[in-house]
């Protein structure tokens, strides 16, 4: 058996990833600059990433850290994409403020 | 000893995610997250997943984060461009993090049983492993990652195109 | 042959379909030809049938099941015997040539092509309420005459007045119609089926209740009321004179309105066990024959003489039907629809040569310039008011006799009444319009002309028919050719029974006979006469609307029974429906409908700020959402 799972029970690894969430959803509604949004999001992915890498471990089961792989994957999609619509939005607002994204509105 | 290396990376882990949020220069975030991301690395090592703390730096630290920083300064932002967000909007946003955090954690409060197994398997997260589950078990989501990939790559592409004649 | 008789009907319902679809873009001698061609076939068709059934009796054609609802079974079935045969061959036959005479009455209709379409559909309609051999497929024919009744009188409905008269036939039918419609379901609830052969087989074995019988007849009886037009339900035929003078000739003379009484002589031996049915339905008709042939005697309009003349004459077939004489009763529809046809389409002709005008007072001596129409109008006129000889003579007489042998002297004497005034009425029509000096316009005089040969064959034809139809039916007691040749035909289907109704003798002498004869054509003769003397020769002329008094006033109003209904039935319901249009329609549901559309209008109005496109917004309702899910699910 592993040090780490004798010793730390898999509650502190829960409660330190929702605290990381809770801190990427609060820094995604308190901030409005769209990188900064965007890296919260990333934050907001490790935080479960983090917790998925945990299960894995305590149940000695690989699926837990392939899940891991693949999310990696989709944020580092998502973050291409994303940076790419941002530089997009720069270009013709030039800010990356959240606040002028209100074209949806009419 | 493991908890105390436990306390300390989830206490530097935190602390450099607050700072990310609260630090008004977009590229000290971007430091911050990247000194985050590498207290996450830490805790994969802790969990004897090694590979995977490997490819978290590279993959986070190494490249989306580095990309990141490229997207700052081809823009030039800092903090004099930083948009100020209103008292009573950070008040309102604090209470709705805070409502969600505690809301988690009591419906956590309960504890968490698992039913961990009598042996359990070191070479989990080593590489020999991941590889050999990832090309069996899941190979089909394996190269539809890779499609996503590609699609991801023309998206990107097409969106950052200047003019586009398509 | 079998196979031939779907074709009967369906020959007509492809001209309908032929000349509704393509008609326009036909010339009028093609939608003719088309429209009188199906016809003609249908006719040839019938007489095949006719001679069949007369060799073999009845054939029966079941050409798919309609439907199955459980133990409800209705079929697409025909039932050729003798009755239907006998009705095939009058719709066919005087529904042929009305639509000759169409080709040139309407030539320069521009609703040409559609008027034969409506006919070519009625004469579909009415060979299915004649041919089916259940009550659903005679209810659909029912009701798609009334539908092409309504079309047809609303023909020219760029005229509010005709639309309206249209729809006051429509209305007056649909309240028959749902008379007839509870008889159906009360029948199948008894006997359990629809078909007629099933129910009057069943008849003994299911042994009803004589209230139930009586019940069942009567609502027959409410729908052959709203289709044969008797009190109350009347009003609408003379109003239905507004559609096409060939329209009324058809429908409202010589076909259409026969079908309540082909009903009661086709549910014969339903009435037959209810004697106070029986007396209703003589009683309805008696006074309708009277109560018509008043009002007859002061309207000036020659169609609505003519039309209050059929509603009279029905509520004479009804008489007969109701003294349980029913071959009597069919053998008046036959002579009245040649002698009726005759009379309308003559009238046809008479307005189409006055240029549309349609008020005797403006008429006179039309004998010079239409020759032939004035030949035939007295022959048809003389037929109906029972000339030795002719066919109204035949057919009346033995309705005459009927009632005296199974009503007794009252009975009789009141019937005798509808008769004479039947007979003074026509006369005055056929003297004002023929004789005497011609009192319309110089352009009108200039105008007259004898109408074209298409329309005046038809009405040479129908003229020989009405002489020469009352032969069908000979009285016993005149020993002319064969006696009592049309009810030995009908025989197997419908026969006299022997009904009493004031417990006079069954069976009269014919000394009898002779003297009721003698009595009732002296009295005809003597009306002739002295109309005669009265219209033509002393020329004695209606006086205009204003200055009428009295009875006369009345009658010429048609005893206010319009305006009756009016006050009655119109101006309540009109009063409920404006009532319930404030509160029920504006107050009520508008409100509650725009309410409910103000209301979510509103709400939206509020919702709306809350998609301001701000993206923080949806993100902190995101986090509250997701909040309040994680409360609901684990606190």
């Amino acid at each position: 058996m592993l040090e780490v799972v004798r010793t730390i029970p898999i509650d502190y690894y829960v409660y330190l990833s929702t605290l990381l969430f809770c801190i990427g959803v609060f820094g995604v509604l308190i901030r409005r600059n769209a990188m900064v949004v965007l890296m919260c999001v990333e934050l907001m992915l490790n935080a479960v990433n983090l917790l998925l890498a945990a299960f894995s471990t305590y149940l000695s089961d690989a699926q837990g850290q392939i899940m891991v792989f693949f999310i990696m994957v989709v944020a580092a999609a998502e973050a291409a994409v994303g940076l790419g619509i941002l530089v997009m939005i720069y270009r013709n607002t030039k800010s990356t403020d959240i606040y002028l994204l209100d074209n949806l509105r009419n | 000893m493991t908890l105390a290396v436990f306390l300390a990376l989830a206490f530097v882990s935190v602390l450099f995610a607050l700072l990310m949020v609260f630090t008004k220069n977009p590229v000290h975030s971007v430091i911050y997250l990247i000194l985050t991301f590498f207290a996450i690395a830490g805790q994969y090592v802790l969990l004897n997943a090694q590979f995977l703390a490997v490819v978290h730096i590279i993959v986070y630290a190494g490249a989306i984060m580095v990309l990141f920083l490229f997207v700052l300064m081809l823009l030039n932002l800092n903090s004099d461009t930083e948009p100020v967000q209103s008292t009573k909007w950070k008040l309102g946003a604090a209470i709705a993090g805070g409502s969600l955090l505690v809301t988690l954690v009591g419906a956590l409060k309960g504890g968490i049983q698992l039913s961990m197994p009598e042996v359990s398997n070191s070479q989990v997260g080593l590489v020999q492993n991941l590889g050999r589950v990832l090309f069996t078990d899941f190979v089909v989501p394996f190269e539809i990652a890779g499609i996503l990939f590609l699609a991801a790559m023309v998206g990107a592409v097409l969106v950052g195109k200047r003019d586009l004649n398509v | 042959m079998e196979a031939l008789i779907p074709l009967i009907p369906f020959l007509p319902f492809l001209g309908f379909v032929v000349n509704g679809l393509f008609g326009r873009n036909l010339s009028k001698t093609s939608v003719g030809l088309i429209g009188s061609g199906a016809l003609l076939a249908s006719f040839l068709l019938s007489i095949a049938c006719f001679n069949q059934v007369a060799a073999s009796g009845p054939i029966q054609v079941l050409w798919y099941n309609f439907f199955t609802v459980g133990n409800f079974q209705v079929n697409f079935a025909f039932l050729v015997d003798q009755l239907s045969v006998w009705m095939m061959l009058i719709v066919t036959g005087i529904g042929f040539l009305i639509h000759v005479y169409s080709i040139g009455y309407m030539h320069d209709d521009a609703g040409f092509w559609k008027f034969f379409a409506y006919l070519n559909l009625f004469i579909f309609s009415m060979l299915l309420l004649v041919m089916g051999d259940n009550l659903v497929m005679l209810f659909f024919g029912w009701e798609g005459v009334g539908l092409c009744s309504y079309l047809l009188i609303g023909f020219w409905y760029q005229n509010k007045e005709y639309s309206k008269a249209a729809r006051k036939a429509f209305i007056m039918n649909r309240i028959g119609d749902l008379g007839l419609l509870l008889g159906i379901f009360l029948i199948f609830k008894t006997f359990g089926s629809v078909a007629y052969t099933d129910i009057f087989a069943r008849i003994a074995g299911v042994n009803p209740d004589p209230a139930i019988i009586t019940t069942i007849c009567l609502l027959l009886f409410i729908g052959a009321m709203g289709k044969s037009a008797q009190i109350p339900l009347y009003t609408w035929l003379p109003d239905a004179m507004a559609g096409p003078t060939p329209v009324s000739a058809l429908i409202h003379a010589a076909t259409m309105v026969t079908a309540g009484i082909y009903l009661v002589a086709r549910c014969n031996p339903l009435y037959s066990l209810s004697p106070d049915a029986l007396h209703l339905v003589a009683l309805v008709g008696l006074l309708t024959s009277i109560w018509a042939a008043l009002i007859g005697l002061r309207q000036n309009d020659i169609k609505k003489v003519l039309a209050y003349s059929t509603v009279s004459q029905l509520g004479l077939m009804f008489v007969a039907l109701g003294m349980g004489a029913y071959v009597s009763a069919m053998f008046h529809v036959t002579t009245h629809a040649f002698f009726k046809a005759l009379l309308f389409l003559g009238a046809g002709s008479v307005i189409h040569a006055m240029g549309g005008e349609q008020d005797i007072r403006n008429m006179g001596g039309l004998r010079k310039a239409l020759p032939i129409t004035c030949w035939v109008f007295l022959i048809g006129t003389f037929a109906i008011s029972g000339f030795p000889l002719l066919a109204g003579f035949f057919s009346k007489d033995e309705i005459f006799a009927n009632t005296y042998a199974a009503g007794g002297r009252l009975w009789w004497g009141f019937a005798g009444l509808g008769g004479m005034l039947t007979a003074i009425y026509m006369c005055r029509l056929l003297f004002l319009t023929f004789f005497g000096n011609f009192r319309g316009t110089e352009e009108q005089k200039h105008h007259l002309h004898e109408s074209p040969w298409v329309m005046t064959i038809p009405l040479i034809v129908l003229a020989v028919l009405s002489v020469a139809g009352g032969f069908l039916n000979v009285p016993h007691f005149l020993h002319i050719g064969t006696p009592q040749w049309m009810a030995h035909f009908l025989e197997p289907v419908v026969h006299n029974s022997n009904l009493s109704h004031g417990g006079a003798p069954h069976h009269l002498e014919e000394s009898t006979e002779w003297s009721l004869m003698i009595f009732t054509t002296s009295m005809a003769l003597l009306i002739i006469v002295v109309s005669y003397f009265v219209y033509a020769v002393r020329r004695s002329l209606p006086v205009a609307d204003a200055e009428q008094t009295g009875i006369s006033k009345i009658l010429a109003h048609k005893f206010y029974v319009d305006e009756m209904y009016d006050f009655l039935f119109v101006k309540p319901i009109e009063k409920i429906s404006q009532l319930l249009h404030y509160f029920g329609d504006t107050r009520g549901i508008d409100n509650l409908v725009n309410g409910v559309g103000r209301g979510v209008e509103g709400l939206g109005g509020q919702f709306r700020k809350l998609q301001n496109g701000n993206m923080e917004y949806y993100l902190l309702g995101m986090v509250a959402g997701a909040v309040l899910l994680f409360l609901t699910l684990y606190m």
